[in-house]
């Protein structure tokens, strides 16, 4: 369970990006967060394992304040988080293996890390889960020679690898063709249930959220102003999240997207 | 509307405008400088009677020293080795210590007090010129080799640390949070989301500054520091002006063949 309570996030002394936001994801619900570019979704997502400092506030994960924690206490905090990139943030110029069991470097031992002597449960964990999202056979290949969708493969199972409480995606598709984009997403709801985790997923994709996520959270200048399931998200509420955002940046084309993908 | 193109209206001029548009700065700068050129010139002791017996004698110096001399080439080649030597160690201390300090003075990646040691380490280093430092450490340790390994590691930490705390600064800081949303220490997320992207640079660095430590183990030998540059020396305070040009154009082809190498070696990487 995570509860979000009276959460300000303020850079410097302008208007804060967050004003008093209360959020509660319980059990294993797939939520999507969605909102204008600058509405907020991104820094409530980095607040959530202190990418970016809340300014006050609390964040409590299954029982642990996340915005008081520091050094040690904080390592092991952001370990039961996974997070999803949309830039995919792999480490290029190492394996995908590495890349994989990078997820682990919050639990093993600095000389393991160093030697890159992973325990064998790590690795055939590793193995698992490669081959359960279909790229185990690139284990050996470096990073960057890897295709958009496989990279985000790679991605979701580095944040897989550390077993977490919970996962955090930040527009985990918008680097995606739309296509692929429908692939993570299928990926990430299918994984959210046999792993039994709650997801958070920031996306602009509005088609993409209602199709894939069982509740949906519009956020609209550092404040949630719905909160429901994605049935009512209706027309109304959607002229309330992005009132005064011209049509075609509202994450409403995916569907005009396939339609032409099918025609071409 | 009428265009203007259509009828002329005189001649308009156009100059290109000055460099320094102020005329009163522009004068000021040019009065200044030949004045100063001038004061200099005249002011500096230059004793023509003796430059005036110095030309027979550097006309001696050259023809004592045609045709070069390469009968003693046992003293060349062990002289080379010793640079060599000097240049690999200095290089591999030199580029080791400099990765700390390099990350030391990256101000992406190190605390506010930390980066200003590791700043003032580089300005150091930098500051003073590698014939300057060598003196110091024969002074320090004595002549031969030791002083010039010295030097050179010193040197290298002025040129490799700083190039690649600027490489440090230019990483792609979302491989970064990667690793520190999986929950890892500040070395490990040193050791595993910068090094790889620092990788290129780093050993193109390593491979320039070793070229460029051959090149400079030739020029603090000169001042008792170990090396070829020493062997020189003593050919000179010899008057052995023939094996001294053999020695120099030795050098010359050393440094052609270690520049062409590590220029195809790092075109081929960085």
């Amino acid at each position: 369970m995570l509860r979000i309570k009276d959460l300000v996030k303020r850079y410097g002394k302008d208007e804060p990006v967050l004003k008093n936001l209360n959020l509660e994801v319980p059990g294993e619900s797939v939520v999507a967060i969605i909102g204008a570019s600058g509405a907020g979704k991104s820094t409530l997502l980095r607040c959530i394992n202190r990418l970016v400092e809340p300014t006050s506030g609390s964040i409590d994960l299954n029982g642990t304040e996340l915005t008081t924690l520091s050094g040690t206490g904080l390592r092991l905090a952001r370990r039961r988080i996974g997070m999803i990139f949309q830039g995919f943030n792999l480490i290029n110029r190492l394996t995908v293996m590495e890349n994989v069991l990078s997820g682990r470097l919050g639990y093993v031992p600095t000389w393991r890390a160093v030697t890159r002597n992973f325990p064998q449960n790590d690795i055939d964990r590793a193995f698992q889960l490669m081959e359960r999202v279909g790229i185990a056979h690139y284990a050996n290949k470096r990073a960057d020679e890897l295709s958009g969708g496989e990279r985000q493969r790679v991605g979701v199972v580095r944040a897989l690898m550390q077993e977490p409480e919970i996962l955090l995606a930040d527009e985990p598709t918008a680097s995606l063709d739309p296509k692929t984009s429908r692939q993570i997403m299928e990926l990430l709801r299918a994984l959210a249930s046999e792993l039994h985790l709650p997801v958070l997923i920031n996306i602009h994709n509005v088609t993409e959220a209602k199709e894939y996520t069982q509740r949906i959270v519009g956020m609209r200048f550092g404040r949630i102003i719905f909160d429901g399931l994605p049935v009512d998200l209706t027309h109304d509420a959607m002229e309330e999240i992005y009132a005064g955002v011209p049509a075609e940046e509202r994450g409403e084309t995916g569907e005009a997207d396939l339609q032409r993908e099918a025609v071409s | 509307m009428t265009s203007s193109v259509e009828k002329p209206t005189g001649h308009r001029t156009w100059k290109k405008p000055s460099f320094i548009a102020n005329p009163v700065v522009r004068w000021t700068v040019i009065i200044g400088v030949l004045a100063y050129v001038w004061w200099a010139i005249t002011s500096l002791p230059f004793d023509w009677d003796r430059i005036e017996q110095g030309i027979p004698r550097a006309i001696r110096i050259f023809k004592g020293a045609f045709p070069p001399e390469f009968i003693r080439g046992e003293l060349v080649i062990q002289g080379f080795l010793e640079s060599i030597k000097i240049a690999i160690v200095s290089t591999l201390f030199g580029v080791l210590l400099s990765v700390p300090i390099a990350f030391a003075a990256a101000s992406n990646v190190a605390p506010k007090w930390l980066y200003h040691i590791g700043r003032a380490i580089i300005i150091i280093a930098r500051s003073f010129h590698p014939v300057i430092v060598a003196i110091l450490f024969v002074k320090a340790v004595g002549f031969g080799p030791l002083a010039g390994i010295l030097t050179l590691i010193f040197y290298s930490i002025g040129f490799v640390a700083k190039m690649l705390a600027e490489r440090i600064e230019e990483i792609d800081w979302g491989q970064v949070e990667a690793i520190r949303a999986a929950g890892g220490a500040t070395f490990i997320t040193m050791l595993y989301a910068v090094i790889p992207q620092i990788m290129p640079r780093q050993i193109g660095l390593a491979i320039y500054q070793l070229d460029s430590n051959l090149r400079a183990s030739a020029v603090v030998g000169i001042v008792g520091a170990g090396g070829i540059g020493s062997t020189l020396m003593n050919a000179f305070r010899r008057y052995d002006y023939d094996f001294a040009l053999a020695i120099t154009l030795c050098i010359i082809g050393v440094i052609l063949i270690s520049e062409a190498i590590s220029g195809r070696i790092r075109r081929n990487i960085w």
